[in-house]
């Protein structure tokens, strides 16, 4: 990994950890960037647009992880991705950006 | 031959062929395909998966109108899940480069994710596994891999093991083939037990594990008396096990000639003697035994037996075949009593910590008018087809009493406003079975024509036990003492209002208790069909001095064991048919 990528350090906030609800909220978040986004802990470092890899991680409250994105937007997406953490997921219910497009 | 303990939860014995379910109850073999076909095959996966976030979208926007956008919010996740690009990226890996099938490869993928999701530590993240297996099970049905009915091409008697099987699953088994069941989970008094009895299939769940060391094939013995599975028995255990099953034929033979004589003590008082049901078809059994109506319907299986949201109409024809085959004897109709442990198609409250406390039964309902309404509506119009109560169940509060009889009244003017057929005047009863009820009973007895104590939730309230909760269980005793106490208070108060009376819970089914009920005054009992006969003959067995006399006794008691051995005791010597050796 290029180790000049911008990197933040987060904490989960919420009480229920990364669950179900959050990880839908931080993937929308994500997806509305170009900046392809990796998340996790102790080298084990997830996509931050897939939400199966977000529950994997299995972040329960308290939980440090490290935000890294690779783009043009980078900064912008490191950002709101840390101020989504910091409102501890509850108080942002307008998320920007739509649905990903399906893969295809 | 290895004996595993469980707990009994349908009588009787089932010997047969073991047919192991996996844990989700279907197989999908590792099938490949041609390399020319595989884009042909992502396209096939392509459209399942449309079609699959089609219907969770609108699972969302129907649950969100209803529950508020935060419980809709379960299937927004559940399509980031199924939009999921590491999914597809792996989907489309196997398909296009590994050549899977495109069953095989979502139950592969998704099955991996639901693996690492339930090894997590935190419990609550564990829990999406659900809804990774729900999604895979969606697709697999779009992908047309397997029956919703796994079960549903059997062709030789199988005694069925499983991990669990839900109330709809079990609703749903063949029983020309299923000879009874055995399940690694669950426990009293749920709603797969409730099925279970109603099937009259001999069933015992919450055995632990043990579906990796019996093989389908091997003979198994269930015995939902005692609780226990037998695997492979040996010869004089077998031949124990036949006898016993004669014995009971025997017996049940005895009990049928009691058909057409009516449920009266040796003195002559009469009891009402109804059943419980689930099911519209039900009705063939509780008439070949004899039952003086249908005490209490349980309509929320129309819910759980099928895959949609019953409609008015869907309602309105179960209920009309119900009254209509009991011929004029009266049926009453419990309404919805989802929740807690019984949930209809869409998730109505997302997180409740204690279920049981929670938005469940009359509350659910008197939250959810677009579920409640049709339902009333089918009642007042299947009303005109014969003799139909209504009963509220889980009331708390007279305020929901009030609220449920005044949509009662709407809904009727409705009806009468569309000059749809109906009848406005059917009486309207509740059931007693919160405490508080019982406490403020005076108030409630003078705004209803009748009313029914359903033991299974009084007893779950009074002693502060969750009945399905196997750790607890023991100490769920509708014979508790306090129990006892709060169902006298209810005669006393039906007695001095002149209204009738019912217990329809499990208690009323188990012979002892049913005396007990007997003595205590009550002159309604409401016991599923299979009970029918034995209670039948447990009441034409002693006079109303007997039961009076029980009664007196037991009330000096402090225990619920205490209870109950003094009731076996007195059941031996006035009814020794009746006890199961």
């Amino acid at each position: 990994m290029n180790k000049n990528l911008p990197t933040r350090t987060v904490t989960v906030r919420n009480p229920q950890g990364l669950h179900a609800r959050p990880a839908d909220l931080l993937v929308r978040m994500a997806s509305s960037y170009q900046s392809s986004i990796s998340i996790g802990r102790d080298g084990e470092l997830v996509d931050c647009k897939s939400i199966l890899s977000l529950l994997t991680l299995g972040a329960a409250q308290g939980t440090v992880l490290t935000v890294s994105a690779d783009g043009s937007d980078a900064d912008d997406a490191l950002k709101a991705i840390t101020e989504l953490f910091e409102a501890g997921f509850d108080d942002t219910n307008e998320v920007p950006g739509k649905q990903p497009a399906v893969d295809g | 031959m290895v004996e595993l303990q469980g707990i009994p939860v349908s009588p009787g014995v089932a010997i047969g062929p073991a047919l192991v379910l996996d844990a989700d109850g279907y197989r999908i073999s590792r099938t490949l395909i041609a390399a020319e076909k595989a884009d042909e095959e992502y396209a096939r996966l392509r459209s399942a998966v449309n079609a699959v976030a089609e219907k969770i979208e609108s699972n969302r926007l129907e649950t969100a109108a209803v529950a508020g956008d935060e419980t809709g919010d379960i299937f927004a996740a559940q399509l980031q899940m199924l939009n999921d690009p590491r999914l597809h990226g792996e989907l489309r890996r196997r398909i296009k480069t590994e050549l899977h099938a495109a069953d095989y490869a979502v139950n592969r993928v998704l099955r991996n994710y639901a693996i690492a999701l339930r090894r997590l530590e935190n419990a609550m993240l564990a829990e999406r596994a659900e809804d990774v297996t729900d999604i895979e099970k969606q697709l697999l049905q779009q992908l047309g891999a397997f029956d919703e009915q796994p079960l549903s091409d059997l062709t030789e008697p199988v005694v069925l093991l499983s991990h669990n099987l839900s109330p709809s699953e079990t609703a749903n088994l063949d029983r020309r083939y299923v000879q009874g069941f055995c399940t690694e989970v669950g426990g009293s008094g749920g709603h797969t037990a409730i099925v279970a009895k109603g099937l009259e299939l001999p069933a015992v769940v919450g055995v632990g594990t043990f579906l990796d060391s019996v093989p389908s094939g091997t003979r198994v013995i269930v015995d939902g008396d005692r609780g226990k599975l037998i695997v492979d028995p040996d010869e004089s255990t077998l031949a124990s096990y036949q006898q016993r099953i004669e014995q009971s034929q025997t017996l049940t033979a005895q009990l049928a000639e009691l058909r057409d004589l009516p449920a009266e003590t040796a003195d002559g008082t009469r009891i009402r003697l109804s059943a419980n049901i689930e099911f519209p078809h039900e009705t063939a059994s509780c008439l070949e035994r004899g039952a003086d109506g249908v005490g209490l319907y349980r309509t929320e299986f129309l819910y759980l037996a099928s895959t949609e949201e019953p409609s008015e109409e869907d309602h309105y024809e179960a209920y009309s075949q119900v009254v209509s085959e009991m011929n004029g004897r009266p049926v009453v109709i419990r309404t919805l009593d989802l929740g807690a442990d019984k949930m209809g198609h869409r998730p109505l409250a997302e997180q409740e910590y204690n279920p049981f406390l929670g938005l469940r039964s009359i509350r659910l309902s008197l939250r959810n008018l677009d579920l409640f309404r049709p339902q009333l509506r089918a009642i007042l119009r299947a009303a005109t087809h014969g003799d139909i109560r209504v009963m509220f169940p889980l009331i708390t509060t007279i305020g929901e009493l009030r609220q449920a009889k005044m949509l009662l009244k709407v809904v009727a003017r409705d009806l009468k406003d569309e000059g749809i057929p109906h009848r406005a005047d059917i009486p309207v009863g509740m059931m007693v079975e919160v405490p508080a009820a019982v406490v403020m009973l005076e108030h409630f007895v003078k705004e209803v024509d009748f009313l029914s104590i359903g033991t299974n939730d009084l007893a779950q309230y009074t002693l502060a036990v969750d009945r399905s909760n196997e750790y607890v269980a023991d100490l769920y005793q509708s014979s508790d003492p306090a129990v006892l106490r709060l169902i006298q208070r209810c005669v006393e108060v039906a007695d001095d209002w002149a209204r009738p009376l019912a217990v329809c819970g499990e208690m009323s089914s188990i012979p002892g208790r049913a005396l007990l009920l007997v003595g205590l005054g009550v002159r309604n009992l409401s016991v599923p069909p299979l009970a029918l006969s034995r209670i039948k003959k447990a009441i034409r067995s002693v006079s109303i001095d007997e039961c009076q006399q029980i009664a007196e006794r037991v009330m000096t008691l402090d225990s619920a064991r205490d209870v109950d051995v003094y009731l076996l005791d007195r059941l031996s010597v006035l009814v020794p048919e009746l006890i199961v050796t």
